[in-house]
């Protein structure tokens, strides 16, 4: 069988596996918040998995990320796992927080993940000292780090490309482009039409690619990383893309134009087009496709149920890891 | 008859009255009108919580929905105080003040003094504070203490909808940088709200209620639940003052001297951490001014030290509440908890 895709087949099992599970994460939180059973702020990653899993199918867990408060998809991405994010953001003992953190600040270092973060533009300085600690260990590990549009305009963000490019460190600034920030677009809020061009503010190489594709952006990612990896530097990778619910569940979306979301949601997903591609090239079979789709869906399923019956925090968690309390 | 508003209400009222009667008033911040530059409805999020809704439509050009740059826009607010306008500039959550902070404290806190008294700051920065939002530990605290800390920053934190909009009036006439922080919990509540413009000074505690044994002091969101303690002691006999400080920058000290030297018994509640706190200040004040009037050791009811949880087992428990707070009181009582 001739396969046309820079990926095995077994890689593009792996990439649909990892996309479908953040979709269906994704869409039963949906779900399970309208019931009232969720507390808090949840930003889901639907719409957008191509970038997250197009990126992170390049990385090792000694290479880094630092992710944002829509951090569900870069999560399930890098290998963290389902169950424990499942039973965080149900605020239970056995999350991968220990019900600490919750959904914007789901964590495992052990799998390189930093975290998600409640402060727009905090990961890209968290990320350059990733970059300088693989530089100083020797080590060839990557940090990558993600922000919206709307994050791009912090200072942190902008010092951080500057600090990055002058210390010539192994990090990726990459940009989730969703065209909004809560309600406001990008083209209001962003001077530049290009982040390309900001990047070359900075004297760093920029590329922007479809977020959509996900070929398009294992493509990009691939060259970036490498670069990095090599002791090329850093660079900025734009991904355009698609925001499937609301800014955060319950956000009622009155900003944007009638029709915008079906119609996204039939032309512009990202795993449908996946799918079309891999199975129009004959590389995979429906079967197998639809095997990868029910076994997610019981995993789905068993993170739900078992994060609902999993134990609250005990009363002595409150002034656990505080090295002193009060 | 009386009119009852939420605290919402209230804030939008007082932003829509000031920028009638000063064209001067500018209102910035994130999504504060909302859609900008989007294809769907304007006016779509009037703020995260809804607070600045409707009042593009009666105010064009004195919102301005900004970047997600608080370093920038907080900043801009504070030099543009410096040169004609009154800017309000909203912070979604004080959380984020670690983004601008040095704008406040370095810029706008220090001009009048550093500038020998030559220069005007007058901003308002409003922003939500508090716990009990499950919005964990970036969302939800109260850093009442840190600004409270700074001269030269003005610091005001209300318990109710009608001194909102009274104190929030008085924030925008006032020449000097104010701190102006909601908490999220209250937003809701309604108490009579009077429809005419009217200000409240600072530095004027207010007497939430009236009582002979002991004294609470606090503040925000701590008012309510103090009072509720206070009418679960009532029924055991314990009659309670609750002391509402309204504004923590300036600070109404003698109101509280004046109290303890009536009851001899001082419980300080906050919902900040404990160390440096606006608690442990009052206590202190207390000692060192009013020592002779007290008839046993200051109790002190705060959060603990530690960031705010997730998890709603332990928010819970993080936030102080009504029976702790009642506990402290019959600890001052010289009794056991029941
Ligand atoms: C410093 C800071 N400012 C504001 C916020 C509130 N906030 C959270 S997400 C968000 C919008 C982010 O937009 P964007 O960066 O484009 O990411 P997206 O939500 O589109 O993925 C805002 C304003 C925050 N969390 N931190
Ligand atoms: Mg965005």
């Amino acid at each position: 069988m001739n396969n046309p895709f820079p990926l095995s087949r077994d890689g593009l099992l792996t990439a649909y596996r990892r996309m479908r599970t953040i979709r269906e994460f994704e869409e039963r939180l949906h779900v399970e918040f309208a019931k009232g059973d969720i507390a808090g702020f949840v930003h889901l990653y639907a719409g957008e998995e191509a970038a997250g899993v197009g990126i992170m199918m390049h990385l090792e867990d000694h290479d880094r990320i630092a992710s944002t408060h829509r951090g569900h998809g870069h999560c399930i991405a890098k290998g963290v796992d389902v169950r424990a994010m499942m039973a965080e953001i149900y605020g239970k003992a056995t999350g991968s927080c220990a019900g600490k953190g919750g959904s914007m600040h789901i964590a495992d270092l052990s799998k390189g993940m930093m975290g998600a973060n409640g402060i727009l533009g905090a990961g890209a300085p968290l990320i350059c000292g990733a970059g300088l600690a693989a530089q100083k260990l020797g080590h060839d590990g990557v940090g990558i780090t993600f922000f919206g549009d709307g994050a791009s305009n912090q200072g942190t963000v902008l010092e951080s490309m500057n600090l990055a490019a002058i210390w010539n460190l192994p990090v990726i600034f990459v940009v989730e482009n969703n065209g909004y920030a809560e309600s406001t677009s990008v083209d209001y809020a962003v001077a530049t039409d290009s982040y390309v061009d900001r990047a070359a503010g900075f004297g760093m190489p920029g590329i922007t690619v479809d977020g959509t594709d996900f070929f398009a952006v294992y493509e990009a990612a691939g060259e970036v990383i490498r670069r990095a990896r090599e002791g090329g530097g850093p660079s900025l990778l734009e991904c355009k893309m698609i925001r499937f619910y609301g800014h955060f569940e319950g956000d009622a979306q009155t900003y944007r134009a009638p029709g915008e979301i079906e119609e996204n949601r039939a032309h512009r997903d990202c795993l449908k087009i996946f799918t079309a591609k891999i199975l129009e090239a004959g590389v995979v079979e429906t079967g197998e496709l639809a095997r990868i789709e029910s076994e997610v869906v019981d995993l789905i399923d068993d993170a739900l149920e078992s994060a609902k019956a999993a134990p609250l925090p005990s009363a002595a968690e409150l002034t656990t890891d505080v090295y002193v309390s009060y | 008859m009386a009119r009852t508003l939420s605290m919402m209400a209230a804030i939008n009222e007082a932003l829509d009255q000031e920028m009638s009667r000063d064209p001067t008033v500018v209102v910035l911040g994130e999504d504060i009108v909302g859609g900008t530059g989007s294809p769907g409805e304007d006016d779509a999020w009037g703020g995260a919580m809804g607070v600045t809704k409707g009042l593009i439509h009666k105010h064009p050009g004195q919102l301005i929905d900004t970047p997600l740059s608080e370093s920038a826009y907080i900043g801009a607010a504070i030099g543009a105080a410096t040169c004609g306008l009154r800017p309000v500039a909203e912070l979604m959550f004080i959380d984020f003040m670690g983004v601008c902070l040095d704008q406040i404290f370095n810029q706008a806190a220090k001009f009048r003094y550093m500038f020998g008294g030559k220069a005007e700051t007058p901003v308002v920065i409003r922003a939500t504070c508090g716990a009990g939002f499950r919005a964990a530990a970036q969302h939800s605290q109260m850093l009442t203490p840190i600004m409270t800390h700074i001269p030269g920053l003005k610091v005001v934190c209300p318990s109710n909808a009608y001194d909102t909009k009274g104190l929030l009036i008085q924030s925008i006439r006032d020449n000097d940088p104010v701190i102006f922080l909601e908490h999220k919990n209250l937003y809701d509540r309604e108490t009579d709200v009077p429809e005419e413009s009217y200000a409240i000074p600072f530095g004027e505690a207010n007497i939430a209620r009236e009582g002979r044994d002991v004294t609470i002091v606090t503040y925000g969101m701590m008012v309510p639940y103090s009072l509720e303690a206070s009418e679960t002691l009532k029924s055991e006999g314990i009659d309670v003052e609750v002391i509402d400080l309204r504004t923590l920058s300036p600070i109404d000290l003698d109101t509280v001297f004046e109290s303890v030297e009536m009851t001899g018994r001082l419980v300080c509640v906050d919902e900040a951490n404990p160390r440096c706190s606006i608690a442990s200040d009052v206590a202190a004040a207390v000692a060192q001014d009013a020592f002779g009037s007290l008839k046993g050791p200051v109790a002190m009811v705060t959060a603990p030290h530690a960031p705010v949880p997730f998890s709603s087992a332990l928010e819970d428990l993080y936030i102080p509440s009504p029976e702790r707070i009642a506990e402290a009181v019959r600890r001052t009582m010289g009794e056991r908890p029941s």
